[in-house]
């Protein structure tokens, strides 16, 4: 079994990182229209979205049976499968695989849920290091409106409120944030992670993060051009079919 | 058990809550058909009948996760680690929610199997030692450890008595063979392997499950006395 930091793969892993309502979402799906367009072999992996772990996560939260320690296994057993399936396979062929959250997530939301800091690091030994991890940093008023507004229900266990900080759930998701966040701060330096800010607007927030990962596609291969891919290129790609080129290698 | 002690971190916080748990953790422990149930269905209306209270539980058969893992094994997706870790689920959630409140009851606790197999299990499918180690870390250490000690030879009539090789009892996912038995070989080998390194670190109390039922019986109820409360 090969440990963090001890995979040699082909392709790279780029991975988004921060709290709900940081943007960091939005900003992955940006990158992968802008890779895919660029012709390369994308790879997308979301947290919590294994379909064999999936109706034992649901049911523990549905009937309320996690308690801190099963909910870190059963995330770890999720992600396993991802990584298992989604992400290893696809970087040993050479892909770009992006993952939206990743195991720093984990990190942050157990250990603000008390799980002791070091056994779940341990945890997670499986998991491929990734090529850039980045944290979008966001004040927490930012991300508390932008998860707040237009919501009117919070889930037990989003709310935090298996924690008991608070019994009202906008309380408690507050206090159970501003844990998470503490945790994130933590993590920068020792694991490395790319700070972003993410009160910047969308668009010069994408321009840094593409800079940031130019250097890292040197030597990554890229597809030849097929029908797919034209369909999944941008709009104005398409309308200037001249500049697809078939060779596989953009023009830039 | 009185004492909290732990093989790795108390990741749980069990001391925390817990100064002392009155119940006593009991683990029969050995591979697929050595007869550890057998041994359990005897051993419990004895302890019953001297009047303790008594719970057992065994695996893979969590509230929480034992549909799902029997449903994922059923499948031909689940990769090693994945099995792993619905595995440690599993055996979490039991020990949270069965074997910690019996324990602070203080029940007897009679488990069929404990994290031995499960470390085993995984180390034979590659899992990195050390991993699967901290992972279980934040088990207690029981009572006492029976070990159900038998060689491959003797093995394989048991089995053939019980209706023949079961796929993961074979092994399958791994292909070590070319067929059922050849591959039910090489990986209860493998397994056996585990449970012999395993004996001394953490202190197994080997017990020859070539015996006669009765005899075999007769031993462990002779070792499991001294470690009843009042016993």
């Amino acid at each position: 079994m090969e440990t963090y930091g001890s995979h040699v793969y082909p392709g790279r892993l780029f991975v988004v990182e921060g709290v709900d309502g940081s943007g960091k979402s939005t900003q992955i799906a940006l990158l992968r229209q802008w890779l895919i367009s660029e012709g390369y072999a994308v790879f997308f992996s979301e947290w919590n979205s294994s379909p064999l772990v999936k109706k034992t996560t649901s049911k523990g939260k549905k009937k309320q049976l996690l308690t801190p320690t099963t909910f870190s296994l059963i995330h770890a057993t999720d992600f396993a499968d991802r990584t298992e399936h989604d992400i290893i396979p696809p970087l040993k062929a050479g892909a770009i695989v992006l993952a939206d959250r990743y195991i720093y997530t984990a990190f942050a939301r157990d250990v603000a849920r008390s799980v002791d800091r070091q056994w779940v690091r341990e945890l997670y030994q499986f998991a491929v290091k990734p090529t850039v991890a980045f944290y979008y940093r966001v004040p927490l008023e930012v991300s508390l409106s932008r998860i707040l507004t237009g919501r009117n229900e919070l889930k037990y266990y989003e709310a935090g409120l298996d924690l008991g900080l608070s019994h009202d759930p906008y309380e408690s998701f507050k206090l159970f944030q501003e844990r998470i966040v503490g945790e994130y701060e933590s993590m920068i330096d020792e694991f490395g992670l790319t700070v972003m800010d993410a009160t910047l607007p969308i668009p010069e927030q994408q321009r840094r993060m593409r800079k940031i990962i130019r250097p890292y596609l040197q030597g990554v291969r890229r597809m030849r051009g097929s029908a797919k891919e034209t369909a999944w290129a941008g709009l104005a790609r398409e309308m200037r079919p001249s500049h697809i080129d078939v060779s596989g290698r953009s023009g830039r | 058990m009185t004492e909290l002690a732990f093989y790795g971190l108390d990741a749980i916080h069990l001391k925390e809550r817990d100064a002392i748990l009155p119940g006593r953790l009991i683990v029969i422990e050995g591979t697929d058909s050595v007869g550890r149930s057998t041994q359990l269905n005897l051993l419990r209306p004895w302890l019953e009948s001297s009047g303790y209270a008594v719970v057992n539980t065994e695996m893979t058969r969590s509230v929480l996760a034992g549909a799902g893992l029997k449903q994922a094994k059923a499948g031909h997706t689940l990769g090693p680690i994945t099995l792993n870790l619905f595995y440690a689920t599993d055996f979490v959630d039991r020990f949270e929610s069965q074997i910690l409140p019996a324990l602070r009851a203080g029940f007897i606790v009679l488990t069929d199997r404990y994290i031995y197999s499960l470390m085993a299990r995984a180390i034979v499918r590659g899992a990195d030692p050390r991993w699967i180690r901290s992972i279980y870390g934040l088990a207690l250490i029981p009572d006492a450890v029976f070990y159900l000690k038998i060689g491959i030879d003797d093995l394989i009539p048991r089995v053939l008595q019980r209706g023949g090789f079961d796929y993961w009892e074979s092994g399958m996912d791994m292909r070590l063979g070319g067929d059922l038995f050849e591959s039910f070989v090489n990986y209860q080998t493998l397994l056996l392997e585990q449970f012999e390194l395993m004996t001394h670190e953490y202190g197994f109390q080997v017990i020859d499950a070539s015996l006669p039922v009765d005899l075999l019986s007769e031993q462990l109820k002779q070792k499991v006395l001294p470690l009843l409360p009042h016993g």
